[in-house]
Protein backbone atom coordinates (compact mmCIF):
# COMPACT_ATOMS: atom_id res chain seq x y z
CA UNK A 1 0.00 0.00 0.00
CA UNK A 2 1.29 3.45 -0.77
CA UNK A 3 0.00 6.95 -0.45
CA UNK A 4 0.13 9.44 -3.24
CA UNK A 5 2.34 12.47 -2.68
CA UNK A 6 2.21 14.13 -6.08
CA UNK A 7 -0.95 15.66 -7.50
CA UNK A 8 -2.16 13.93 -10.65
CA UNK A 9 -2.57 16.13 -13.69
CA UNK A 10 -5.80 14.30 -14.47
CA UNK A 11 -7.01 13.93 -10.91
CA UNK A 12 -10.43 12.56 -11.82
CA UNK A 13 -9.16 9.50 -13.69
CA UNK A 14 -10.57 6.97 -11.21
CA UNK A 15 -14.09 8.26 -11.87
CA UNK A 16 -13.53 8.16 -15.63
CA UNK A 17 -11.98 4.70 -15.37
CA UNK A 18 -14.99 3.42 -13.43
CA UNK A 19 -17.28 4.95 -16.05
CA UNK A 20 -15.58 3.35 -19.06
CA UNK A 21 -15.46 -0.07 -17.39
CA UNK A 22 -19.14 0.13 -16.46
CA UNK A 23 -19.97 1.30 -20.00
CA UNK A 24 -18.30 -1.93 -21.16
CA UNK A 25 -20.68 -3.83 -18.84
CA UNK A 26 -18.28 -4.55 -16.00
CA UNK A 27 -20.33 -6.36 -13.34
CA UNK A 28 -17.77 -7.97 -11.09
CA UNK A 29 -14.42 -7.09 -9.51
CA UNK A 30 -11.78 -8.51 -7.17
CA UNK A 31 -8.71 -6.99 -5.60
CA UNK A 32 -5.81 -7.04 -3.25
CA UNK A 33 -5.89 -3.36 -2.28
CA UNK A 34 -3.35 -0.82 -3.41
CA UNK A 35 -3.37 2.89 -2.68
CA UNK A 36 -3.23 3.53 -6.41
CA UNK A 37 -6.55 1.70 -6.77
CA UNK A 38 -8.11 3.14 -3.60
CA UNK A 39 -10.57 5.53 -5.26
CA UNK A 40 -11.59 3.01 -7.92
CA UNK A 41 -12.21 0.43 -5.17
CA UNK A 42 -14.44 2.95 -3.35
CA UNK A 43 -16.41 3.54 -6.54
CA UNK A 44 -16.83 -0.20 -7.17
CA UNK A 45 -17.92 -0.84 -3.58
CA UNK A 46 -20.51 1.92 -3.90
CA UNK A 47 -21.84 0.55 -7.22
CA UNK A 48 -24.81 -1.75 -6.55
CA UNK A 49 -24.48 -3.31 -10.01
CA UNK A 50 -20.98 -4.64 -9.32
CA UNK A 51 -20.22 -7.74 -7.22
CA UNK A 52 -16.91 -7.35 -5.40
CA UNK A 53 -14.40 -9.59 -3.63
CA UNK A 54 -11.42 -8.81 -1.44
CA UNK A 55 -8.70 -11.43 -1.90
CA UNK A 56 -6.01 -12.83 0.35
CA UNK A 57 -3.70 -13.25 -2.65
CA UNK A 58 -3.91 -12.06 -6.23
CA UNK A 59 -4.10 -15.42 -7.99
CA UNK A 60 -7.47 -16.00 -6.34
CA UNK A 61 -8.86 -13.23 -8.49
CA UNK A 62 -7.71 -14.92 -11.70
CA UNK A 63 -9.77 -18.02 -10.90
CA UNK A 64 -12.73 -15.95 -9.67
CA UNK A 65 -12.78 -13.86 -12.86
CA UNK A 66 -12.70 -17.03 -14.95
CA UNK A 67 -15.67 -18.40 -13.03
CA UNK A 68 -17.55 -15.13 -13.37
CA UNK A 69 -17.09 -15.21 -17.14
CA UNK A 70 -18.31 -18.81 -17.23
CA UNK A 71 -21.46 -17.54 -15.56
CA UNK A 72 -21.84 -14.54 -17.84
CA UNK A 73 -20.29 -11.69 -15.86
CA UNK A 74 -17.43 -9.44 -16.92
CA UNK A 75 -14.88 -9.06 -14.14
CA UNK A 76 -11.73 -7.05 -13.47
CA UNK A 77 -8.83 -7.87 -11.13
CA UNK A 78 -7.04 -5.00 -9.38
CA UNK A 79 -3.56 -5.43 -7.90
CA UNK A 80 -0.16 -3.85 -7.63
CA UNK A 81 2.89 -5.12 -9.46
CA UNK A 82 4.11 -7.14 -6.48
CA UNK A 83 1.03 -9.32 -6.94
CA UNK A 84 1.84 -10.25 -10.53
CA UNK A 85 4.28 -12.93 -9.49
CA UNK A 86 1.62 -14.57 -7.34
CA UNK A 87 -0.61 -15.03 -10.38
CA UNK A 88 1.56 -16.73 -12.95
CA UNK A 89 0.44 -20.38 -12.83
CA UNK A 90 -3.20 -19.43 -12.30
CA UNK A 91 -3.03 -17.26 -15.43
CA UNK A 92 -2.71 -20.52 -17.38
CA UNK A 93 -6.44 -20.85 -16.70
CA UNK A 94 -7.69 -17.84 -18.73
CA UNK A 95 -4.87 -18.29 -21.25
CA UNK A 96 -5.55 -21.97 -22.00
CA UNK A 97 -9.33 -21.56 -21.92
CA UNK A 98 -9.22 -18.35 -24.00
CA UNK A 99 -11.36 -16.75 -21.33
CA UNK A 100 -11.64 -12.96 -21.50
CA UNK A 101 -9.53 -11.54 -18.68
CA UNK A 102 -8.66 -8.00 -17.64
CA UNK A 103 -6.36 -6.90 -14.83
CA UNK A 104 -5.31 -3.37 -13.89
CA UNK A 105 -1.87 -3.34 -12.27
CA UNK A 106 -0.49 -0.33 -10.42
CA UNK A 107 3.27 -0.28 -10.71
CA UNK A 108 5.77 -0.10 -7.88
CA UNK A 109 9.51 -0.04 -8.03
CA UNK A 110 9.93 2.15 -11.07
CA UNK A 111 9.38 5.87 -10.26
CA UNK A 112 10.87 7.52 -7.22
CA UNK A 113 10.69 4.19 -5.41
CA UNK A 114 12.16 4.43 -1.94
CA UNK A 115 11.76 0.75 -1.04
CA UNK A 116 14.27 -1.43 -2.91
CA UNK A 117 12.29 -4.56 -2.08
CA UNK A 118 9.63 -3.39 -4.56
CA UNK A 119 12.07 -3.12 -7.44
CA UNK A 120 12.64 -6.77 -8.52
CA UNK A 121 8.97 -7.64 -9.04
CA UNK A 122 8.31 -4.21 -10.52
CA UNK A 123 11.03 -4.85 -13.10
CA UNK A 124 9.81 -8.39 -13.78
CA UNK A 125 6.06 -7.71 -13.94
CA UNK A 126 5.69 -7.03 -17.66
CA UNK A 127 8.07 -9.81 -18.70
CA UNK A 128 6.34 -12.30 -16.41
CA UNK A 129 2.89 -11.41 -17.70
CA UNK A 130 4.04 -11.68 -21.31
CA UNK A 131 5.85 -14.94 -20.61
CA UNK A 132 2.61 -16.64 -19.48
CA UNK A 133 0.77 -15.27 -22.51
CA UNK A 134 -0.93 -12.03 -21.55
CA UNK A 135 -1.04 -8.95 -23.72
CA UNK A 136 0.43 -6.03 -21.77
CA UNK A 137 -0.55 -2.40 -22.20
CA UNK A 138 0.77 0.60 -20.28
CA UNK A 139 -0.54 4.03 -19.38
CA UNK A 140 1.43 6.94 -17.94
CA UNK A 141 -1.21 9.68 -17.66
CA UNK A 142 -4.76 9.78 -16.42
CA UNK A 143 -6.14 10.57 -19.86
CA UNK A 144 -4.07 7.81 -21.46
CA UNK A 145 -5.20 5.37 -18.78
CA UNK A 146 -8.89 5.98 -19.37
CA UNK A 147 -8.57 5.63 -23.15
CA UNK A 148 -6.38 2.56 -22.87
CA UNK A 149 -8.70 0.94 -20.35
CA UNK A 150 -11.66 1.39 -22.69
CA UNK A 151 -9.94 -0.40 -25.54
CA UNK A 152 -8.40 -2.99 -23.19
CA UNK A 153 -11.94 -3.85 -22.08
CA UNK A 154 -12.88 -4.32 -25.74
CA UNK A 155 -9.81 -6.48 -26.39
CA UNK A 156 -10.59 -8.63 -23.36
CA UNK A 157 -14.35 -8.97 -23.37
CA UNK A 158 -15.12 -8.69 -27.09
CA UNK A 159 -11.99 -10.29 -28.56
CA UNK A 160 -11.33 -13.05 -26.00
CA UNK A 161 -8.12 -11.37 -24.88
CA UNK A 162 -6.14 -11.82 -21.70
CA UNK A 163 -5.05 -8.27 -21.01
CA UNK A 164 -2.95 -6.62 -18.30
CA UNK A 165 -2.97 -2.83 -18.20
CA UNK A 166 0.00 -1.51 -16.24
CA UNK A 167 -0.53 1.87 -14.58
CA UNK A 168 2.80 3.67 -14.36
CA UNK A 169 3.99 4.64 -10.90
CA UNK A 170 4.59 8.14 -12.25
CA UNK A 171 0.81 8.48 -12.54
CA UNK A 172 0.07 7.07 -9.09
CA UNK A 173 2.78 9.08 -7.39
CA UNK A 174 5.78 8.06 -5.35
CA UNK A 175 5.16 6.64 -1.91
CA UNK A 176 5.31 9.20 0.89
CA UNK A 177 7.61 8.11 3.72
CA UNK B 1 -15.56 -44.68 1.70
CA UNK B 2 -15.22 -45.42 -2.00
CA UNK B 3 -14.65 -42.23 -3.96
CA UNK B 4 -16.60 -43.21 -7.05
CA UNK B 5 -19.60 -44.36 -5.00
CA UNK B 6 -19.57 -41.12 -3.02
CA UNK B 7 -19.34 -38.96 -6.15
CA UNK B 8 -22.13 -40.97 -7.78
CA UNK B 9 -24.43 -40.17 -4.86
CA UNK B 10 -23.54 -36.47 -5.02
CA UNK B 11 -24.14 -36.28 -8.76
CA UNK B 12 -27.36 -38.27 -8.67
CA UNK B 13 -28.71 -35.71 -6.19
CA UNK B 14 -27.31 -32.62 -7.91
CA UNK B 15 -30.56 -31.48 -9.49
CA UNK B 16 -29.71 -28.57 -11.76
CA UNK B 17 -26.52 -27.71 -9.88
CA UNK B 18 -23.50 -26.58 -11.85
CA UNK B 19 -20.39 -28.65 -11.09
CA UNK B 20 -16.76 -27.52 -11.11
CA UNK B 21 -14.12 -30.22 -10.68
CA UNK B 22 -10.58 -29.92 -9.36
CA UNK B 23 -7.74 -31.30 -11.46
CA UNK B 24 -6.75 -34.94 -11.25
CA UNK B 25 -8.90 -37.66 -9.73
CA UNK B 26 -11.97 -35.53 -8.87
CA UNK B 27 -12.23 -34.56 -12.54
CA UNK B 28 -12.03 -38.26 -13.50
CA UNK B 29 -14.52 -39.27 -10.78
CA UNK B 30 -17.16 -36.83 -11.98
CA UNK B 31 -16.65 -37.72 -15.65
CA UNK B 32 -16.74 -41.45 -14.82
CA UNK B 33 -20.30 -41.15 -13.49
CA UNK B 34 -21.56 -39.22 -16.49
CA UNK B 35 -20.53 -36.36 -18.68
CA UNK B 36 -22.65 -33.24 -18.63
CA UNK B 37 -22.71 -29.84 -20.26
CA UNK B 38 -23.19 -28.47 -16.74
CA UNK B 39 -19.78 -29.82 -15.68
CA UNK B 40 -16.74 -27.57 -15.85
CA UNK B 41 -13.66 -29.79 -15.67
CA UNK B 42 -10.33 -28.36 -14.62
CA UNK B 43 -7.18 -30.05 -15.93
CA UNK B 44 -4.82 -27.57 -14.29
CA UNK B 45 -4.87 -24.29 -12.36
CA UNK B 46 -4.29 -26.12 -9.07
CA UNK B 47 -5.83 -24.15 -6.23
CA UNK B 48 -8.44 -22.59 -8.51
CA UNK B 49 -11.43 -24.91 -8.30
CA UNK B 50 -13.23 -23.39 -5.30
CA UNK B 51 -12.57 -19.89 -6.61
CA UNK B 52 -13.86 -20.66 -10.11
CA UNK B 53 -16.89 -21.89 -8.20
CA UNK B 54 -17.12 -18.60 -6.30
CA UNK B 55 -17.03 -16.46 -9.45
CA UNK B 56 -19.59 -18.74 -11.09
CA UNK B 57 -21.85 -18.69 -8.03
CA UNK B 58 -21.74 -14.89 -7.95
CA UNK B 59 -22.54 -14.64 -11.67
CA UNK B 60 -25.35 -17.23 -11.41
CA UNK B 61 -26.98 -16.50 -8.05
CA UNK B 62 -30.09 -18.52 -8.94
CA UNK B 63 -28.11 -21.71 -9.59
CA UNK B 64 -26.44 -23.90 -7.03
CA UNK B 65 -22.75 -24.51 -7.66
CA UNK B 66 -20.95 -27.63 -6.44
CA UNK B 67 -17.17 -27.76 -6.44
CA UNK B 68 -15.82 -31.30 -6.25
CA UNK B 69 -12.10 -31.31 -5.60
CA UNK B 70 -9.33 -33.06 -3.70
CA UNK B 71 -7.49 -32.36 -0.48
CA UNK B 72 -4.25 -31.36 -2.22
CA UNK B 73 -6.03 -28.96 -4.57
CA UNK B 74 -7.93 -27.36 -1.69
CA UNK B 75 -4.83 -27.14 0.50
CA UNK B 76 -3.09 -25.08 -2.18
CA UNK B 77 -5.83 -22.47 -1.71
CA UNK B 78 -6.37 -22.17 2.04
CA UNK B 79 -6.68 -18.41 1.46
CA UNK B 80 -9.65 -19.16 -0.75
CA UNK B 81 -11.53 -20.32 2.33
CA UNK B 82 -11.13 -16.81 3.75
CA UNK B 83 -12.14 -15.13 0.50
CA UNK B 84 -15.18 -17.37 0.01
CA UNK B 85 -16.25 -17.02 3.65
CA UNK B 86 -16.33 -13.22 3.50
CA UNK B 87 -17.96 -13.22 0.04
CA UNK B 88 -20.61 -15.45 1.64
CA UNK B 89 -22.35 -16.92 -1.41
CA UNK B 90 -25.40 -18.92 -0.30
CA UNK B 91 -25.28 -21.07 -3.46
CA UNK B 92 -21.76 -22.52 -3.26
CA UNK B 93 -20.95 -25.93 -1.82
CA UNK B 94 -17.44 -27.35 -1.76
CA UNK B 95 -17.01 -31.11 -1.55
CA UNK B 96 -13.46 -32.19 -0.79
CA UNK B 97 -12.58 -35.79 -1.63
CA UNK B 98 -9.92 -36.33 1.00
CA UNK B 99 -7.68 -39.39 0.67
CA UNK B 100 -5.00 -37.58 2.69
CA UNK B 101 -2.58 -38.08 -0.19
CA UNK B 102 -1.35 -36.57 -3.43
CA UNK B 103 -2.81 -39.32 -5.59
CA UNK B 104 -1.55 -38.12 -8.96
CA UNK B 105 2.08 -38.06 -7.94
CA UNK B 106 2.65 -41.26 -6.00
CA UNK B 107 0.37 -41.12 -2.96
CA UNK B 108 2.62 -38.92 -0.87
CA UNK B 109 1.01 -37.76 2.38
CA UNK B 110 -0.77 -34.41 2.27
CA UNK B 111 -1.34 -32.04 5.19
CA UNK B 112 -4.69 -33.68 5.92
CA UNK B 113 -2.80 -36.95 6.31
CA UNK B 114 -0.49 -35.19 8.73
CA UNK B 115 -3.22 -33.84 10.97
CA UNK B 116 -4.75 -30.77 9.30
CA UNK B 117 -8.57 -30.58 9.47
CA UNK B 118 -9.94 -28.82 6.38
CA UNK B 119 -13.50 -28.68 7.73
CA UNK B 120 -12.21 -26.95 10.86
CA UNK B 121 -10.33 -24.48 8.67
CA UNK B 122 -13.52 -23.67 6.76
CA UNK B 123 -15.52 -23.34 9.98
CA UNK B 124 -12.91 -21.02 11.45
CA UNK B 125 -13.00 -18.91 8.29
CA UNK B 126 -16.75 -18.47 8.68
CA UNK B 127 -18.41 -21.03 6.41
CA UNK B 128 -22.09 -21.52 7.18
CA UNK B 129 -21.57 -25.27 7.51
CA UNK B 130 -18.47 -27.43 7.52
CA UNK B 131 -17.84 -30.98 8.65
CA UNK B 132 -16.16 -34.24 7.74
CA UNK B 133 -17.88 -37.48 6.73
CA UNK B 134 -16.24 -40.87 7.03
CA UNK B 135 -18.92 -43.36 5.89
CA UNK B 136 -20.70 -43.72 2.57
CA UNK B 137 -24.13 -43.90 4.20
CA UNK B 138 -23.55 -40.42 5.61
CA UNK B 139 -23.47 -39.08 2.06
CA UNK B 140 -27.20 -39.74 1.65
CA UNK B 141 -27.98 -37.34 4.50
CA UNK B 142 -25.49 -34.88 3.06
CA UNK B 143 -27.25 -34.97 -0.32
CA UNK B 144 -30.53 -34.10 1.40
CA UNK B 145 -28.81 -31.28 3.27
CA UNK B 146 -27.28 -29.92 0.06
CA UNK B 147 -30.72 -29.61 -1.49
CA UNK B 148 -31.89 -27.37 1.34
CA UNK B 149 -31.18 -23.61 1.22
CA UNK B 150 -27.95 -22.51 2.85
CA UNK B 151 -27.13 -19.41 4.86
CA UNK B 152 -23.70 -19.15 3.25
CA UNK B 153 -20.97 -21.27 1.70
CA UNK B 154 -20.67 -24.85 2.88
CA UNK B 155 -17.70 -27.21 2.83
CA UNK B 156 -17.82 -30.94 3.42
CA UNK B 157 -14.82 -33.23 3.61
CA UNK B 158 -15.46 -36.77 2.41
CA UNK B 159 -12.83 -39.06 3.86
CA UNK B 160 -12.23 -41.52 1.01
CA UNK B 161 -10.04 -44.58 0.63
CA UNK B 162 -6.74 -44.14 -1.16
CA UNK B 163 -7.76 -46.01 -4.30
CA UNK B 164 -6.95 -45.42 -7.95
CA UNK B 165 -9.98 -46.36 -10.02
CA UNK B 166 -9.60 -46.40 -13.82
CA UNK B 167 -9.16 -42.90 -15.20
CA UNK B 168 -12.14 -41.49 -17.05
CA UNK B 169 -10.89 -38.58 -19.09
CA UNK B 170 -13.11 -35.69 -20.16
CA UNK B 171 -12.08 -33.60 -23.16
CA UNK B 172 -8.84 -31.70 -22.59
CA UNK B 173 -9.88 -28.97 -25.02
CA UNK B 174 -10.31 -26.08 -22.60
CA UNK B 175 -12.15 -23.85 -25.07
CA UNK B 176 -14.62 -26.60 -25.95
CA UNK B 177 -15.44 -27.23 -22.29
CA UNK B 178 -15.84 -23.50 -21.65
CA UNK B 179 -18.12 -22.89 -24.60
CA UNK B 180 -20.18 -26.02 -23.95
CA UNK B 181 -20.69 -24.93 -20.34
CA UNK B 182 -21.66 -21.37 -21.31
CA UNK B 183 -24.06 -22.67 -23.95
CA UNK B 184 -25.75 -24.74 -21.23
CA UNK B 185 -26.40 -21.44 -19.42
CA UNK B 186 -27.73 -19.84 -22.59
CA UNK B 187 -24.58 -17.78 -23.11
CA UNK B 188 -22.71 -17.41 -26.37
CA UNK B 189 -19.00 -18.14 -26.79
CA UNK B 190 -18.23 -14.46 -26.19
Amino acid sequence: MNTSSEPNRDADWPEALHAVLRAADLRHASWVPDAGHARLIELLLADPAVTTNVLTSEEEGVAIATGAWLGGMRSVLLMQSSGVGNCINMLSLPVQTCTPFLTLVTMRGEWGEFNPWQVPMGKAAQKALEAIGLTVLRAETGRDLVETAAQAATMAWEADGQIALLIGQRLIGRKEW
Amino acid sequence: MDRRAAVAKLLDARGDALVVTGLGSPTYDVHAHYDSEANYYLWGAMGGAALVGLGLAQAQPERRVMVITGDGEMLMALGALATIAVARPANLDILVLDNQRYGETGMQASHTGLGLDLAACAAAAGFAAARSLTRLDEVDALCAELRRPAQGPRLFVLKIEASTPPRSLPPRDAVFIKNRFRAHLGLGPN
